[in-house]
């Protein structure tokens, strides 16, 4: 799943440097992430895994790290544990 | 028993506003228009020393401006664009057997290049890029215009054409929060020997959509967009004048550089002059002949 989101990360993020040359914990927002970025990476998380966030999780905390993202995206799609 | 008379209900029996049968839409009245022109007047003596540059487009901009401004992405359901009729003679009966008959004849209409104004100083980004990098000491504007947002209601404050007078501040990130802390301290005393009741408050724009709910939240977190509620039409007051700023938003979607090359800020202190006049008109009355004196003074003084 990380591989994944860093993919996505890459697309949509709009940030000057690889995810790879990320850490997990890394402030995705001190990187450069604008607000429009973060909604698009939001919208393509949701399309590749095919889950929604609910509305209490549409902030910026949510989408702050590759591993902010991964414990959301995991609580929101428990199968894909089992994948 | 009839319900109380409506805020509008009164100022369209006071003949202030004129009902031309769409929500939104009104005729103003020599008194109300009075009443902005004064309001402006006093907007303008406040900002009189800081030498902004004063300029005025007409209430559209291109249909490309609004494509590169991202409005579309944020707020697709207030932009208005124009259309027309681009056919010939054949074209022309059909249109008019249609509208004769009372059928839909606006399918056939063509996208023109012009666009609505959403906010008064959209038009001035992609001039502001095509001007080349900005002074070391920044730049600062003073526009108007009426602005189209596609949001039929009753609500008189919620009007789908309204004049919003602006200042705007490019430059660097200090000089944008600067301007803006120096406007709502001014707009605070302005209100205030207005005789205005007001709160300064945080608040975001209505984005669009489930995208939107995280824009709004997003903006609200980072303290991007305060506004001036003031009581008018509803229970809950209104919002009359916003502080926004936009940090790198416009500069970095436009090309508007910063000397170093860096993408500019931008932010704006806007005025809802139909607003505050009702504001004026809900707290002091429909007869400004019979305001207070203060209040008088101060925009007929």
């Amino acid at each position: 799943m990380m591989d994944k989101i860093r993919e996505l990360i890459d697309q949509h993020a709009g940030l000057p440097q690889g995810a790879a040359e990320i850490g997990d914990d890394t402030d995705l927002y001190r990187l450069g992430m604008k607000s429009f970025a973060s909604v698009q990476l939001m919208l393509a998380l949701e399309e590749a895994f095919n889950i929604e966030f609910p509305e209490e999780m549409l902030n910026r905390a949510t989408f702050r790290s590759a591993s902010a993202i991964a414990r959301a995206v995991e609580s929101l799609s428990p199968g894909s544990l089992a994948a | 028993m009839d319900a109380a008379p409506t805020l509008l209900d009164q100022m369209i029996a006071a003949g202030h506003l004129v009902p031309t049968g769409v929500d939104g839409i009104y005729g103003r009245s020599g008194v109300f228009e009075d009443v902005i022109a004064r309001f402006e007047a006093l907007v303008t003596e406040v900002g009189r020393d800081d030498g902004a540059e004063v300029l005025r487009f007409p209430p559209a901009v291109t249909r490309s401006q609004l494509e590169t401004s991202g409005y579309m992405k944020s707020f697709p359901q207030l932009a208005g664009t124009v259309h027309a009729f681009c056919g010939g003679d054949h074209d022309h009966a059909f249109l008019l057997e249609k509208i004769d008959r009372g059928e839909d004849w606006t399918k056939d209409q063509v996208a023109t290049d012009v666009a609505l104004t959403p906010a008064a100083c959209y038009p001035l980004y992609p001039m502001l890029a095509a001007q080349g990098p900005l002074p070391a000491g920044g730049r600062l504007f003073d526009v108007q215009s009426y602005c189209f947002r596609h949001e039929p209601s009753t609500d008189p404050c919620r009007m789908q054409l309204f004049r919003m007078r602006e200042y705007v501040r490019a430059g660097t990130p200090e000089q944008v929060q600067d301007f803006r802390a120096m406007w709502i301290e001014r707009a605070k005393s302005l209100i205030a020997k207005l005789e205005l009741p007001f709160d300064v408050v945080p608040a975001n724009d209505p984005f669009f959509g489930r995208a939107g709910k995280m824009m709004k939240l997003s903006q609200r977190e980072q303290g991007l967009k305060l506004e001036m509620v003031i009581p008018v039409a509803n229970t809950q007051p209104t919002a009359c004048l916003s502080f926004n700023y936009h940090q790198d938003h416009f500069g970095s979607t436009w090309g508007v550089r910063l000397a170093d090359g860096a993408p500019a800020h931008t932010g704006c202190v806007g005025f809802g002059l139909e607003r505050l006049a009702l504001a004026l008109f809900k707290r002091h009355g429909l007869d400004p002949q019979g305001w207070p004196s203060g209040v008088r003074g101060l925009l007929w003084g």
